[in-house]
């Protein structure tokens, strides 16, 4: 094999620098340019909605404290995974996601269809220090987020960004933000008073409010759709 | 020099307090009482990775590269005030990035963390790097350009290109931002950048520390120049499609899953190329690594990436995947890879800058080889506690009863694998420990050495490149 082409190569830094972008540059373009084309990866899922107002402000928080650092939202398509979690995730569930919580570890179980399983005073004591309903568990207290008062200042802001984005918002929805964020926290702080905890007012209107109102959304779209959950159907990626 | 020297330091310093973090991540872990307040593994994991691969890891490659580019073109570097604001602004963006992560200021994308401002001093910072080291390049002496110059110009430009795709956002506030992309997309798009993070941060410039320390240490030219070339396109080339095997079994079409488990496995055969090639140049002096520590490190961290280069190929592969995805099995492997083939590499790097940089000889070559077996038992001690728990971990997940129900609750998952965690504190303490040895070890020499010698320009010529072979 004749190597004297590399040697002429190996004199000509620009040619070299500009071959070896170009090598690099196929990969990616093909991995990354056809999914947004297919339509296993864009075909929106009826019943799978935006984030509402207090939701995203959760959502926000869950970023915040890196809980994907520890918690995947996706559930594999095995049966151990779907008796475990819930039904295995599809593509157009997540398409409202900025950015995605996927994960990569599990310390802690998957969360992609949390929601529901656990009443929101189940999360308030859990939140609060995990260890009181569970001895063995070694996620971190969250006491803290109960004792700061949630920022709706930028409420309003980040659901106008994400409709430009590509979230539907409607213009009502954007101009109540705050309105709506605050009614919906109501709503969950009455249910945990409901559920026997006392709440001071500053944890009445704390960050905590608005995780909790978060993760019960988690895997809620798809059940309250009725699509069929685990249907090979609905997504089409496999 | 003075800049080798910053960056050689501010490394080294990053590099303890970033394994320091990661030891603080490790105990939390094992005693949650540890997590104090918004002080807790969510927002401290984040500072452990950033601290170690783009203050301590890319420290010692812009140390490494800019000392021997000079060298190898036998010129200065393009400009000494680039120079300067590099090595600061890059300081700057390690503490900035360490306090808003603290703050909570993140884009939750593992390994582009940071938010939008700091991105822009990132990107800023890359091209200052990129335009100082080719535009050394452009004026060197030496036509024709050695393959670790090679490994470096690639570096840059596929780290660009990466960085600048993934981090796409839409500012929402001073430190808040959405992605451009969403779901799915945001998921391919990121994993494309966090495996090439590997591949083009990780692997990629160690590999040309690799081609110029090793020969240099050893005395002896790289075995084989077309190896050389045959793996530098190939391991570049192929580097890229692996992102997907982060994926497997999401909702990622089906076609890119398999196209990132294909190039994985491909993948085994230039990093082996690699690896032989660093292996192959000891031939000859091999009695040389029975006392030198430096070459102890070249060799153990090659061995190292042989080992984690096969490994992550077979947790690429769907069957596997389904077992160790999710699991203690990953941060084993990112960590025989991180902590046997990127650390040490960038231990023997030092040692050998910094007695050259301080014009004296190093210290305690017997601290240095403390040092080493220290840090090799460390690694041995966190990463088989990790494929121990990962294997425990992931067949319990999918254990089921004769009646098919599971087997286990997902606490006595969590349950089962706290004791190899303790024990992955332990390989934790003794690697960070071989550090604080090499702090102490730098320290002396330094104070026994001194930056300033009239004689220094006189230095630099005889330190010509390695010879390769076979050309």
């Amino acid at each position: 094999m004749a190597w004297e082409w590399h040697r002429e190569l190996e004199a000509r830094q620009i040619t070299l620098a500009a071959l070896a972008f170009l090598v690099v540059t196929i990969g990616g373009l093909v991995l990354l340019i056809p999914p947004y084309f297919l339509q296993s990866t864009i075909t929106p899922i009826p019943g799978v909605k935006p984030y509402t107002a207090l939701e995203q402000e959760g959502r926000d928080l869950y970023l915040r404290e890196g809980c994907y650092t520890c918690h995947s939202q996706q559930v594999r398509p095995f049966k151990t995974e779907t008796d475990r979690y819930g039904a295995y995730s599809l593509a157009g569930e997540s398409i409202y996601d900025r950015p995605f919580q996927f994960g990569s570890r599990r310390t802690g179980p998957d969360l992609a269809r949390v929601g529901g399983k656990y009443a929101n005073s189940w999360h308030w004591i859990h939140f609060r220090n995990p260890r009181e309903l569970e001895t063995r568990s070694n996620m971190p207290a969250f006491a803290f987020l109960q004792e700061t008062a949630l920022d709706t200042s930028l409420t309003r802001r980040k659901l106008e960004v994400l409709r430009g984005l590509g979230s539907p918002y409607s213009d009502a929805e954007i101009a109540n933000a705050e309105a709506d964020a605050r009614a919906q926290m109501a709503k969950v702080v009455e249910s945990l008073r409901s559920g026997g905890i006392t709440l001071s007012d500053l944890e009445a209107r704390s960050e905590a409010v608005a995780l909790i109102a978060y993760v019960q959304r988690l895997g809620r779209d798809l059940a309250s759709s009725g699509a069929p959950l685990a249907s090979a159907q609905v997504g089409g990626a496999r | 020099m003075a800049v080798v020297r910053g960056f050689a330091l501010s490394a080294l310093v990053w590099g303890l307090v970033g394994m320091l973090v990661g030891l603080l991540a490790a105990l939390d872990l094992v005693w949650p009482e540890l997590n104090q307040g918004p002080f807790h593994f969510g927002r401290i994991r984040p500072i452990h990775t950033n601290a170690v691969i783009f203050g301590f890891t890319l420290g010692v490659v812009f140390a490494g590269s800019y000392f021997a580019v000079q060298r190898l073109c036998r010129v200065r570097l393009f400009s000494d005030a680039l120079s300067r604001i590099h090595l600061w602004l890059w300081n700057g963006i390690i503490v900035a990035a360490a306090v808003t992560l603290l703050l909570g200021k993140t884009t939750a994308k593992e390994y582009a963390e940071l938010e939008w401002p700091l991105d822009i001093a990132v990107v800023v910072m890359w091209v200052i790097y990129g335009v100082n080291f080719f535009g050394t390049i452009a004026k060197r002496r030496v036509k024709p350009m050695y393959v670790a110059l090679w490994f470096w110009m690639s570096t840059i430009l596929t780290v660009a290109m990466l960085y600048i795709f993934n981090n796409l956002e839409f500012p929402v506030s001073a430190f808040k931002s959405y992605s451009l992309y969403s779901g799915v997309h945001d998921a391919n798009i990121q994993w494309w950048y966090g495996h090439n993070a590997v591949g083009f941060v990780l692997t990629v410039p160690i590999l040309g520390l690799m081609y110029y320390f090793l020969p240099k240490q050893a005395g002896r030219p790289i075995y084989s120049h077309r190896l050389s070339i045959l793996h530098f396109w190939s391991l570049i080339f192929i580097y890229v499609w692996a992102g997907p095997h982060h994926l497997i079994y999401s909702p990622l079409p089906d076609w890119a899953q398999t196209l990132g488990t294909t190039f994985s496995i491909m993948l085994i055969l230039p990093s082996w190329g690699g690896m032989l090639n660093g292996f192959l140049t000891l031939g000859g002096a091999w009695d040389k690594v029975r006392t030198d520590p430096l070459l102890k490190m070249f060799v153990v961290g090659l061995t190292f990436y042989g080992m984690s280069t096969f490994e992550g190929p077979m947790m690429a592969i769907k069957t596997v995947n389904s077992l160790s995805h999710f699991t203690n099995w990953t941060i084993g492997h990112v960590h025989s890879g991180a902590l046997g083939w990127v650390a040490l590499t960038c231990f023997a790097t030092l040692y050998y800058l910094i007695p050259r940089l301080w014009h004296t000889t190093l210290w305690s070559v017997r601290l240095a080889e403390a040092h080493f077996w220290t840090a090799t038992l460390g690694i041995v001690l966190y990463v088989t506690p990790m494929w121990i728990s990962g294997v425990t971990q992931g067949l319990m997940w999918r254990a089921v009863n004769p009646d098919g129900s599971l087997a286990y609750t997902f606490i006595e998952t969590v349950s089962a694998i706290r004791i190899y965690d303790m024990i992955r504190v332990a390989g934790g303490v003794l690697f960070v420990s071989g550090v604080v040895l090499m702090f102490i070890n730098v320290i002396r020499t330094i104070q026994q050495g001194s930056p300033e010698i009239p004689a220094e320009r006189a230095r630099i010529v005889p330190g010509a490149a390695p010879a390769a072979a076979g050309r």
